[in-house]
C-alpha cells in the first residue's frame, strides 16, 4: 500500500520532468540551429552565440520594462536587433578573417564574447532583472507545467519550421544551402557569397533573437546568464555533428532530457555535469556525433 | 640552442630580479609582480599545448580545480598544501586524461576540440557554484588561516617570501617551457599541427604525443591555480575557473606571442598594467571595462597581430639575421585543425 503510494507520486514526477524535458528541449534545438547553420554555412563557431541571446534578452527587458511596449510589439523588434547584431559580427570580425585559420575565427568570437558580457556590466550592471511577467501554470492532473514553457516550446517549434520553409522554398534559402555544400563552385555560379554570409548572420542572429523572447519569460537576466546555457549548447552542436541540423534536433531533446531527469534528484547544475558526463561517456560511443556527418 | 651570449643575459636578468624585492619594497608595486609571475606561469602553462594547435578553453577549469581542491583538502580535512597541491594537480590531470583520451584517440580536433574544452570550463564552474555547501559558490572562498606552522600552512604575510616563491614557480615554467622546445617531442607535435595522418605516417604515435603535452600544460595549470590561491587567500568560481579565465589565457598568450617562451609572460604584464591601471583610473566604476578592453584588443589582435607583441618584434629582428624555420614563417596559422 505504502509502496503502491510512492511510486505513484514517483511516476507522477517523473512524468513531469519528462515533458518539461521536452519543453526545455524545443529551447536548446532552436538555439542549436542557429549555431549548426552558421557553421554549416560559414564554417564559423560563434563562441558568442550565448551572449546574443543575453543581449536580446536585456532588449526584451528595457522594451517591455522601461519603455512600456507590450510583449508581442517588444519581440520582434528583439528579434530584429540580434538579427542585425548577427550581422554586424559578420561584417565587422568574421569577414576580415574569412581567409583567416578557423581557430583565429572562433578565438576572435570569443573576444566578442568578453566584449558583449563586460559592456552589459558596465552599460547594465551585474543585478538580476525579470520581464515581470508571470505566465500562468497549467494543471494536467496531478502535473504542473508553466505556459511559459509550453509557449517556448510551441515558438521554438514554429521558428524551426519557418527556416525550414525558408531554406527548401526560396531562392535565397537554396542558395544558402548550396553554399553549405560547396563553397568555391557557388561563387562561380554567380551566387554572391558575401551577401549570402550577411543573410545567413542574420539569420543566425534572428534565432538567437526568438530564443531571447523565450528565455527571457523563464530567466532572470544578468550579463552572465549565457554562460549557463552556452556551454550545453556546444556540447549538443558536438554531439549531434556540427552542422548536421537534424543531429542537433535530435541531441537537444537528449540533452534536455538528461538535464531535466537529473535535475529532479538534485539541482540543476547537476543536471549540466551528467550531461557533461554523458557526453564523454558518448564520445567513446559515437566519436562522429549522433547522426555522422564530419570531415 | 642557447649561445653563451644569451644564457648570461638569462643570468643577468634572473640575477636582478631575484635581488629586486630586496631593494624595492613598496608593497602594492610587489604585489602586481607577484600577480604578473603567476598569471604568467598559468599563461605559459597553456601555451605549452596551444603553441602546437591544442587550443583548449578547458583550462580555466583546470586552474579551478588546483585552486580549490587544495583549499577545500586545507579546510575540511586539515591536509597541508605540501600535500593538497600534488592531490589537486593530480586530479586536474586525470579530468584532462578522461577528456584528453576520447578527442585524441576518435580525432577531435579543431572546432570540435575547443568546444569540447569550452564545455569542460564551463561545467567545472557549474560543479564549483553547485556544491556551494562547500565551496561557498559564487560568493567565493577563503582558506582558514593557519594557527601553527605557516611553511607547513604555505601561508606567508610578507610579499617578499611570495614574490620569491612566485619567481621560483614562473622560472620553473619558463624551464620547462624550453626543455620541451628541445625536446623530440616538440618536433613530433609540429609535424602533427601540420598534417596528423601524415605524423602518423611517420611514426609519430598521435594520441600518446597529445596526451603528453595535456598532461604537462594541465598539471602546471593547476600549480597555478593552487599557488593563486595560497597568495590571494580568496577565490571565487569566476577568478580562477570558466569560460573568461580561459579566454583569458589564450588572449594573454596571444597578444604576448605564442611561439616564443616569453611571450605569455609579455601578455600577462600587458594584461595586468592594463586592468590595473584601468583599475586606479575609474575606480570602482572600472568594474567590466578591463574586460571590455581585452575583448576589443584580443579581436583587434587576432584580426591584425596574431603573431603577438614580442612574437612579431622578434620577427623583425629576426628578418635581419637569418631566416626564420618552417614553423614560424606559418606562425601566424594558430592552428590547422584537421578541416
Amino acid at each position: 500500500m505504502g509502496m503502491q503510494a510512492f511510486l505513484d507520486v514517483f511516476d507522477i514526477y517523473l512524468l513531469e520532468a519528462v515533458i518539461n524535458g521536452i519543453l526545455l528541449g524545443g529551447v536548446l534545438a532552436l538555439l542549436a540551429l542557429g549555431l549548426n547553420l552558421i557553421f554549416g554555412v560559414i564554417d564559423v563557431t560563434w563562441i558568442c552565440y550565448a551572449e546574443l541571446v543575453m543581449i536580446g534578452m536585456y532588449g526584451m527587458y528595457f522594451m517591455v520594462q522601461y519603455y512600456g511596449f507590450s510583449y508581442f510589439v517588444a519581440a520582434p523588434l528583439t528579434i530584429l536587433l540580434v538579427a542585425v547584431l548577427g550581422a554586424a559580427l559578420h561584417y565587422l570580425v568574421i569577414a576580415p578573417l574569412l581567409t583567416a585559420p578557423p581557430i583565429n575565427q572562433l578565438l576572435a568570437t570569443g573576444g566578442v564574447l568578453f566584449v558583449l558580457q563586460s559592456f552589459a556590466t558596465v552599460a547594465f550592471g551585474i543585478d538580476f532583472r525579470n520581464l515581470g511577467i508571470r505566465l500562468p501554470v497549467l494543471a494536467l492532473g496531478d502535473m504542473n507545467f508553466s505556459y511559459a514553457r509550453l509557449l517556448s516550446f510551441v515558438a521554438a517549434l514554429v521558428g524551426m519550421v519557418a527556416v525550414y520553409l525558408f531554406m527548401t522554398r526560396t531562392f535565397t534559402g537554396t542558395a544558402i544551402r548550396a553554399i553549405s555544400q560547396d563553397r568555391q563552385i557557388m561563387a562561380l555560379m554567380g551566387v554572391d557569397t558575401k551577401r549570402i554570409y550577411l543573410i545567413t548572420s542574420a539569420l543566425g542572429g534572428a534565432l538567437a533573437g526568438l530564443a531571447a523572447c523565450l528565455l527571457v519569460l523563464q530567466y532572470d537576466v544578468h550579463p552572465f546568464v549565457g554562460l549557463s546555457f552556452g556551454p550545453i549548447t556546444f556540447l549538443i552542436c558536438v554531439l549531434g555533428g556540427l552542422g548536421n541540423f537534424i543531429g542537433g534536433f535530435i541531441a537537444s531533446f537528449v540533452f534536455a532530457e538528461i538535464i531535466s531527469l537529473g535535475g529532479l534528484f538534485s539541482d540543476l547544475e547537476w543536471g549540466y555535469v551528467l550531461a557533461f558526463a554523458f557526453f564523454i561517456v558518448m564520445m567513446f560511443i559515437r566519436p562522429a556525433g549522433l547522426l555522422t556527418r564530419r570531415r | 640552442m642557447m649561445g653563451q651570449g644569451r644564457l648570461a643575459a638569462w643570468g643577468v636578468g634572473l640575477a636582478a630580479l631575484v635581488a629586486l624585492p630586496f631593494v624595492y619594497r613598496d608593497p602594492y608595486h610587489l604585489h602586481i609582480l607577484v600577480l604578473i609571475l603567476i598569471w604568467s606561469f598559468a599563461y605559459t602553462s597553456w601555451s605549452m599545448m596551444g603553441r602546437f594547435g591544442l587550443v583548449s578553453l578547458g583550462h580555466g577549469g583546470f586552474m579551478g580545480i588546483g585552486a580549490y581542491v587544495t583549499a577545500l583538502l586545507w579546510n575540511h580535512a586539515g591536509l597541508s598544501p605540501w600535500i593538497g597541491i600534488p592531490i589537486s594537480m593530480a586530479a586536474a590531470g586525470a579530468l584532462a586524461m578522461i577528456v584528453g583520451y576520447p578527442c585524441f584517440r576518435f580525432r577531435i580536433t579543431g572546432h570540435y576540440f575547443v568546444l569540447v574544452t569550452l564545455a569542460l570550463s564551463g561545467i567545472v564552474l557549474q560543479v564549483i557554484t553547485a556544491t556551494r555547501d562547500y565551496t561557498g559558490g559564487s560568493l567565493g572562498y577563503t582558506p582558514n588561516r593557519a594557527s601553527g606552522n605557516k611553511l607547513l600552512a604555505l601561508q606567508f604575510d610578507d610579499k617578499t617570501t611570495w614574490y620569491l616563491i612566485a619567481l621560483a614557480v614562473w622560472l620553473f615554467g619558463i624551464v620547462v617551457w624550453h626543455w620541451v622546445d628541445r625536446s623530440m617531442a616538440r618536433y613530433a607535435l609540429e609535424a602533427i599541427s601540420e598534417d596528423e595522418d601524415a605524423a602518423a605516417a611517420a611514426g609519430v604515435d598521435v594520441t600518446a604525443e597529445k596526451l603528453k603535452i595535456t598532461l604537462l600544460s594541465a598539471l602546471m595549470t593547476a600549480l597555478a591555480g593552487a599557488i593563486y590561491c595560497q597568495y590571494q587567500m580568496f577565490i571565487t568560481p569566476d577568478t580562477v575557473s570558466g569560460i573568461a579565465v580561459s579566454l583569458q589565457m589564450v588572449f594573454a598568450a596571444i597578444v604576448g606571442g605564442l611561439f616564443v617562451s616569453l611571450g605569455p609572460t609579455v601578455g600577462a604584464i600587458i594584461t595586468i598594467l592594463l586592468a590595473e591601471s584601468l583599475r586606479i583610473g575609474f575606480g570602482t566604476k572600472a568594474v567590466g571595462w578591463d574586460n571590455l578592453v581585452y575583448g576589443v584588443l584580443l579581436v583587434l589582435f587576432i584580426i591584425f597581430l596574431p603573431k603577438g607583441i614580442l612574437g612579431s618584434l622578434l620577427d623583425r629582428l629576426k628578418l635581419q639575421r637569418k631566416v626564420p624555420r618552417a614553423h614560424e614563417q606559418k606562425a601566424v596559422q594558430v592552428a590547422r585543425p584537421g578541416t
